[in-house]
């Protein structure tokens, strides 16, 4: 059974009068539990790939089944449903609400899916813990580090426990012991059965993912096992 | 579905965040209405007062006076109650508990009226001892006229309390006699203050007894004598109007087509006048109002737009994570009707107390009253500039594409 399943994903922009093909002609498959990562030079259609992904973009051509479900034809009501409930998005600059508290950036997407207030508290509280960040529920962004920021974005993103967690360079703007951590926690995550598609451009993090594919040109040209990972599994 | 709490919560928590500019925001509602707010106080607590004048008139009385016609006015006639026409009326109209004739020293004018030297102008009348209960007159010293002050022609006074400080009379002036219209009368009583209104003191009177009055101005040829009439009841109305009517045309030999020389009016008519006045001021202001809202509503709406923009990276995260359309509009229309309603209520409360105050500052202004519903419409209609000056912004801000807004710097 697959999780995900492109058919011949296309995604142009025009210009102009200029087409920038930013994906053409993917055809792709992943399966529950998959760690993989998206590797590429800058302007290769990564973050392009990761937003058709995610359901935040359409695909100009071509289908996207979902755990089975087509969501190509989606209205944008429906797809912001698949984000609530699927999806768990995890970017570079972190993307939190400024003025709200941890706690509150992580009950958000809850509010969204019509969760209870009291509910909503524990289980924005669990994931706080699971990314060590109880201590710091209450404060805004601005008081915390950009670690600490891209844990309480990991545990917004696994609070709804999405299907897929979608992370675009998620330590791309962090120092390289903190980059560590959040890679660790992402390893754990995966150990527990969580599916994750990361972009990178670092062959150290790469290294991390069990899968990697590389995008060039908006095209996939590479799309091999990382041995050495599943050697040690 | 989503709650409505927590669009409040967070709209609150904005508007918060950018205080001052909030404030600023409101500033249009705010204006409009407290304005308006004050303006209502002000006219409520006058017609209010106007209301209480007009309850020691009695709602079951009638009044008669006379009315020259603007043709007759032309050919140099002035038209006249006069004492005979009183008779024919007392004589002739049954259902009347008491019948209250005045006669005005000088009609409408004030008279001179001298003690010890001092002279002073008041307003003289001559009626009977029903006139107390029709003119809501309190006695502070001494007595009222009685019935038969006026069988006997006594020359005794009831004044007020403004007329006995001008002849600088003691405090309590039973006994003093004061010089009127060439007869020395004897004051047997003091009324209790009533204080002014629209700025005229009410307390510069003086009562005679009817016929006291008759024969002190034997020397005015035709005195005019307004006449009020209280009924036992009000179920026969129209039936002593028109008895009366008929009685006066007769005795003033009025020709069939020739107009009323008198008028007869019941207490509804007199407030209904003042009632006319009013909801005509209410109209005015209620085209300020709209205008002043209208304004206010503009200026929520520009900064909603502002804020919109503002916080289009916001709403692409909230949209990643899942936030539907409905979502957005809400949150941005709540925040645009809790933005209105803050001025409302601001307003409200300021208006109140401009009200206060300028009723306050003029003397003896009747007190401010604002009346429950027009804080309902002021607050109903703050939230209704809220939702229609919101809309356009939410719709903005909930139609924003979540890729877009996420790239937005
Ligand atoms: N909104 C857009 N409009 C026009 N061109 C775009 C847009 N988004 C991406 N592109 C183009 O598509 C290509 C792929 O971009 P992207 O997926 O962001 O690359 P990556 O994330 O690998 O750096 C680039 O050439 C980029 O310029
Ligand atoms: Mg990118």
């Amino acid at each position: 059974m697959s999780l995900i399943l492109l058919e011949d994903i296309c995604k142009y922009y025009y210009m102009g009068d200029q087409q920038v093909k930013a994906l053409s002609h993917i055809n792709l498959t992943i399966k529950p539990n998959e760690y993989i990562a998206f590797i590429g030079s800058s302007g290769s259609g990564k973050s392009t790939m990761m937003n058709i992904l995610g359901c935040l973009d359409k695909p100009t051509k071509g289908r996207y089944l979902l755990n089975e479900k087509n969501v190509s034809t989606l209205t944008q009501n429906e797809l912001a449903d698949i984000r609530n409930k699927e999806i768990g998005f995890i970017f570079q600059s972190f993307n939190l609400l400024p003025r709200a508290s941890a706690l509150n950036n992580v009950m958000l997407p809850l509010v969204y899916k019509g969760i209870p207030l009291n509910l909503r508290k524990n289980l924005a509280k669990e994931a706080l813990e699971k990314v060590n960040l109880a201590d710091r529920m209450d404060h805004i962004p601005s008081e915390l580090s950009g670690g600490q920021r891209q844990r309480v974005a990991i545990a917004r993103a696994l609070v709804t426990q999405p299907s897929i967690l979608l992370a675009d360079e998620p330590t791309g703007n962090l120092d390289s012991q903190t980059t560590q951590d959040i890679m660790t926690l992402f390893d754990e995550l995966h150990n527990e059965g969580q599916t994750i598609i990361m972009v990178t451009h670092e062959d150290d993090i790469a290294e991390h993912c069990h899968r990697v594919v590389r995008l060039s040109d908006g095209q996939i040209v590479e799309d091999y096992e990382n041995e050495r990972k599943l050697a040690n599994v | 579905m989503f709650s409505l709490i927590e669009s409040f919560r967070s709209a609150i928590s904005s508007v918060r965040a950018h205080g001052f500019r909030s404030f600023l925001t409101t500033l249009g509602i705010i204006i409009g209405v407290s304005s308006t707010i004050a303006v209502v106080s002000v006219i409520q607590g006058l017609s209010y007062s106007i209301n209480q004048q007009f309850e020691g008139f009695g709602s079951n009385s009638i009044s008669v006076r006379s009315f020259t016609p603007r043709s007759e006015r032309l050919k140099g006639k002035i038209a006249r109650i006069t004492p005979q026409d009183v008779e024919r009326i007392r004589e002739g109209v049954e259902g009347v508990e008491h019948i209250t004739p005045t006669l005005g020293s000088n009609v409408g004018g004030t008279s001179s009226i001298k003690y010890k030297g001092i002279e002073a102008f008041g307003q003289v009348a001559g009626s009977t001892y029903t006139y107390q209960a029709v003119q809501n007159i309190d006695i502070k010293h001494g007595r009222f006229l009685s019935y038969s002050d006026n069988q006997t022609r006594r020359k005794v006074v009831v004044i007020g309390e403004k007329l006995r400080e001008d002849l600088s009379l003691p405090k309590n002036p039973i006994g003093e006699y004061i010089f009127f219209a060439g007869e020395w009368l004897k004051v047997i009583g003091l009324a209790e203050p009533k204080g002014s209104f629209f700025g005229f003191s009410q307390d510069n009177f003086a009562v005679v007894p009817y016929s006291t009055m008759q024969s002190l101005n034997g020397n005015l040829l035709e005195p005019d004598i307004f006449v009020q009439l209280q009924l036992k009841n009000l179920d026969n109305l129209e039936q002593i109007k028109g008895k009366i009517k008929r009685i006066l045309r007769k005795e003033h030999r009025l020709k069939p087509g020739e107009d009323d020389d008198f008028k007869i009016e019941t207490p509804e008519q007199l407030t209904s006048g003042i009632s006319d006045v009013i909801s005509m001021l209410t109209i005015v202001l209620g085209g300020i109002v709209s205008i002043s809202l209208i304004v206010g509503g503009i200026g929520i709406m520009n900064i909603m737009l502002v804020s919109v923009t503002e916080r289009t990276r916001e709403i692409g995260i909230c949209k990643a994570i899942g936030a539907k359309r409905h979502h957005i509009l809400l949150q941005f229309l709540i925040e645009a009707v809790v933005l209105s309603l803050l001025g409302g209520i601001i307003g409200i409360l300021l208006g109140y107390g401009l009200g206060m105050l300028a009723s306050a500052s003029i003397p003896n202004f009747p007190p401010a009253n604002v009346p429950l519903w027009a804080v309902g419409i002021a607050f109903g209609f703050s939230a209704g500039v809220g939702v229609l000056f919101g809309i356009l912004p939410a719709a903005k801000a909930a139609n924003l594409d979540p890729i877009e807004a996420l790239r937005y710097e």
